[in-house]
């Protein structure tokens, strides 16, 4: 295998970069997104993605609607999101540079296939005219490449049909942003051997590819400088990158094998969480059973089932999905089992926008249910947390009796960021006493934090009968007496409470108190967190609370509000979570809301703080 | 509401008993399928504590409390759900689903389908009573065109589906039929059902005596109710009648009720409980009273391997194939780089 060749030109150094790749559905976008994603990470960058593809399978090819974009954001120091506009643009006709040019910073580096602004090509797009040729361009750093013709030249030999011999052309687009950014092609190679190594023609096209882009950038006189980021300071240990779901599948069978217990994952497919069954149903050696089921209900029903037998029990869906598995939510409220709902939430109302993020599933998630029904709530912050918040959702549930419900969304879902492999000895064991004593059992009696015993099925002198009707207290027989159904209402809700002694203090990022907080929950971590440290270096009164829990919250979070003159709720709905603070801590919360299928930028979130602190900078 | 019992051996009906009273109405057939599966569950070795009982909404799914084993009184619909969940936990644990025909075949229609073509190993009882009778008598999907109910005064406009043609569409690889009133059949039923691997679905047609009384006269009346079913047996020709003098055979492909008088025995359908293809167990399903005799006993009993098999199989498998699991293993697939 061919090295890396040495460059001539000189090299710029840059803290942080972003980048995107955008082309057809077909052109293997995603691919080489995730290619550069991994290279950049394997030199020690901080990385962070964000893929953006359509809910089709293959639109028209060359339409606007058919374009599918993966943006990279790596640094030298930590990054929290995938950054708000790119650097550098890759597209690879003229659809994908009518939907992604608004991404491209001014000055920016916009590289082209110009092979494929054509006539029809340009209409495909929506175009009247040819925007390489009108200088409307001129804001940018525009390099038009032949990538089609090149790409067919370079693998002439392989003998590859003109047709697989033009698929090709995303690993030459690939070299060409490996030169710009200094990257090794070593990786590249050798993931491209392992993956075609059975079709030698392919693995060697793709290979000359990779490399002939690479060629072609070193030898092009208008490229003059090409630019290096160096690695980052990141903990020491081993790394790899991960994506939400990736990570939550990781985080549910780490949480059955702390358990010491079989995984049972019952779901039925839905985008953007069908990952995590993939995953799943991989793990065949670590006693993962998945159970794709008829529908939603079943799946969540199933979950329940397998709770009472005794399994780590887990389902996980988006928000249409959420809706239908409620019902079954509350069985497991009432009958006090132990399980997680994952909800990687996706634009709604109905089926919304499948593919894209949204954080307006918290009303469903707390209060989504009939009858007095509380289930705590937990959110991940970013791609790798889905991997500790899902170990944590396990936790609690076994530890309450309860069903646990784990918000993720479809950015953190497909988005990914370096992930530090935990050492075994890192994690702890989750502790499981099922009942045993057939002398001292009583279905619904209580231990201190209210939770009931877990008695399974199989255990001899502890058979005994549960279901959705109202129980008895500690017996658990069925009963229809007004002050006991008060009691188990107070009993239920009382229960999920206590879980806020089982979650750290809420911290703040910057000043305990002052002139502005910012609260922020879920997926939106990372660009309100960059946000409030710009504010903060540019000498701005303002600080962070990120809530991991959204029920119950932690204790001194009505103090920290009221400890700030202004208190802002970024959310990526119409002010869920606002309306919830405002309500439980009577403070005058406002909200920064969008609903735009798209995460918020870094700077509408400065805008926003600019705007409340009279934009003193 | 537990009993202390350790010994599984030598259990005996009363030994299924809950202490919680039996709410069902005074002449309700539930009574009888209650008491059947007590004594049968006794006779065949069962253990309160192997057992399980899953149910979903409505008067049949009261079952579950009135059973000393673990049970699972559940959501409308969904408990064959719910005891697949069960099922794939813990293998071991004989579990059983008792549904009614607006949980199973309405509300729940979707999961009975599927939990059928899985070949889930769990005993269904689907109770007939062809009304909902916990709402207080409203016509259900079993319920015949024309019937007249609170909700259908003028008549159902509905056509009926039948449970066991439906189980028998989705690859049903046992299906029975009893009826609640002919107990020794019943318990003959019941303990097939307990020697059979996969899904085990048992119709029975059960008398609602307030919402739909005499909905199986035909089948029940003691003078004339051996001319109106037949029992099939595996191997033997479909004769029925009070003088057993009337049989079944196909003619121009299809089922007629023939004179034993006029027809020879040997030109009647043979029963083949295990024939692999499911269509003449579907044509016997479609016989209905008063053209035809109504089939009771086992439909279809054939082998396949069960959805929880396979699915321990392969975990199997794969611990084989990628070696004794281990996480760290799971931690570091994929491109990996080490940060000093």
């Amino acid at each position: 295998m061919r090295t890396t060749p040495k460059s001539t030109k000189p090299v710029k150094e840059l803290t942080q970069a972003a980048v995107r790749f955008a082309g057809d559905s077909g052109d293997g976008m995603q691919l080489v997104g995730g290619q550069f994603t991994s290279t950049s990470a394997v030199v020690g960058n901080d990385v962070a993605t964000f893929p953006d593809y359509p809910a089709e399978i293959r639109a028209p090819v060359g339409t606007p609607a058919g374009v599918s974009g993966f943006q990279i954001n790596f640094a030298s120091r930590h990054v929290y999101t995938p950054g708000d506009r790119v650097d550098a643009l890759v597209v690879m006709n003229p659809a994908a540079l009518k939907v992604n040019l608004g991404e491209l910073v001014e000055g920016g580096i916009l590289i082209v296939n110009s092979d494929e602004f054509t006539e029809p090509n340009l209409r495909k797009a929506l175009y009247d005219h040819n925007p390489l040729e009108t200088g409307e361009l001129d804001r940018f750093q525009v390099y038009k490449v032949p990538i089609t013709q090149n790409t067919l030249e370079a693998v002439k030999d392989t003998g590859l049909s003109p047709r697989d011999a033009g698929r090709c052309k995303n690993f030459y687009a690939l070299g060409l942003a490996y030169w710009l950014f200094d990257r090794p092609l070593e990786p590249t190679l050798r993931w491209i051997n392992s993956k075609f190594g059975r079709v030698p023609a392919v693995a060697r096209a793709n290979s000359l590819a990779l490399q002939a882009g690479y060629a072609y950038a070193e030898a092009a006189p208008e490229l003059t400088v090409r630019f290096r980021v160096q690695p980052a300071k990141l903990r020491p240990g081993t790394y790899r990158s991960l994506t939400g779901n990736q990570a939550a599948a990781l985080g549910l069978v780490t949480a059955a094998q702390l358990a010491g217990k079989p995984l049972f994952y019952g779901s039925y497919p839905i985008t953007p969480a069908s990952e995590i069954l993939h995953d799943l149903a991989s793990y065949k050696s670590l006693d993962v059973r998945v159970f794709q089921a008829e529908d939603e209900i079943a799946a969540m029903a199933a979950v329940v089932g397998a709770a009472f037998a005794g399994a780590i029990a887990a389902t996980g869906t988006s928000g249409p999905g959420m809706a239908l598995k409620q019902e079954a939510i509350g069985l497991a409220v009432m009958t006090e089992l132990p399980c997680v709902i994952i909800n990687v939430q996706r634009g709604g109302p109905s089926t919304g926008l499948p593919t894209k993020t949204e954080q307006a599933d918290l009303w469903q998630a707390i209060l989504g249910r009939n009858g007095e029904c509380p289930v705590p709530v937990v959110a991940a912050q970013s791609p790798a947390d889905c991997f500790w918040t899902a170990i944590e959702a396990v936790r609690i549930a076994i530890k309450y009796m309860t069903p646990v419900i784990m918000l993720s969304d479809g950015y953190l879902a497909m988005g990914s960021e370096a992930w530090r492999i935990p050492d075994l000895s890192e994690l702890t064991p989750i502790e499981i006493r099922h009942a045993t004593d057939p002398e001292t059992f009583q279905p619904y009696a209580r231990d201190q934090r209210g939770a009931r015993p877990w008695a399974i099925p199989g255990t001899p002198g502890l058979h005994h009968r549960i279901g959705g009707l109202e129980k008895e207290h500690i017996t658990g027989n069925v009963s229809y007496n007004p002050q006991n159904h008060q009691l188990m209402v107070t009993l239920r809700a009382r229960k999920v409470d206590n879980v806020a002694d089982d979650i750290p203090d809420q911290e703040v990022f910057g000043s305990p108190s002052g002139q502005l907080l910012l609260v922020s929950w879920g997926g939106t971590f990372g660009a309100v967190r960059t946000a409030v440290q710009q504010a903060r270096e540019a000498g701005q009164d303002v600080s962070h609370a990120h809530l991991r829990w959204l029920h119950p919250m932690p204790r001194n979070l009505g103090e920290i509000l009221r400890s700030f003159r202004q208190v802002l709720v970024c959310e990526m709905n119409l002010g869920q979570l606002q309306l919830l603070l405002r309500a439980r801590y009577l403070v005058d919360a406002m909200g920064l809301h969008k609903v735009q299928g798209r995460p918020f930028t870094v700077a509408e979130i400065r805008d926003q703080i600019n705007k409340l602190l009279g934009d003193k900078k | 509401m537990n009993t202390a019992t350790f010994d599984p051996v030598g259990l005996s009906a009363k030994d299924f008993k809950t202490d919680q009273q039996v709410k069902w109405c005074p002449g309700c057939g539930d009574h009888s399928i209650l008491v059947q599966l007590q004594k049968v569950l006794a006779s065949s070795g069962a253990t309160q504590h192997d057992t399980v009982f899953v149910s979903g909404i409505g008067c049949s799914s009261r079952f579950p409390y009135y059973m000393n084993t673990y049970g699972f009184h559940g959501i409308h619909g969904r408990a064959p759900a719910i005891a697949t969940g069960i099922k794939c936990a813990n293998p071991k644990l004989d579990v059983w689903v008792v549904t009614g025909d607006g949980d199973a075949l309405s509300i729940g229609g979707n999961h009975f389908l599927h939990t059928v073509r899985r070949n889930v190993g769990l005993k269904i009882i689907l109770f007939n009573n062809r009304i909902y009778g916990l709402t207080k008598g409203q016509y259900s999907p079993t319920s015949e065109f024309g019937t007249r109910t609170k909700s259908s005064p003028y008549g159902a406009i509905d056509h009926p589906i039948h449970p066991i043609s439906v189980a028998i569409g989705a690859e049903i690889t046992f299906a029975a039929r009893a009826i609640d009133t002919d107990v020794h059949h019943l318990q003959y039923v019941l303990q097939r059902m307990i020697q059979h691997k996969g899904t085990a679905f048992l119709e029975v047609y059960q008398n609602c005596q307030v919402y739909n009384p005499n909905a199986y006269a035909f089948a029940t009346d003691r003078e004339t109710r051996l001319d109106h079913v037949v029992y099939l047996e595996h191997g033997k020709p479909l004769i029925f009648g009070i003088r057993k003098d009337k049989g079944i055979r196909v003619r121009n492909d299809a089922l007629e009720v023939v004179d034993l008088a006029k027809v020879s025995p040997a030109e009647l359908v043979v029963h083949d409980e295990k024939a692999e293809n499911s269509s003449m167990a579907f044509r016997l399903a479609q016989m209905h009273y008063p053209e035809f005799p109504e089939p009771l006993g086992v439909f279809r009993a054939i082998e396949k391997p069960t959805y929880e098999e396979l699915m321990m199989g392969q975990l199997e498998a794969g611990g084989q194939k990628e070696g004794a699991g281990r996480l760290e293993q799971l931690f570091m697939a994929g491109d990996t780089w080490k940060v000093d």
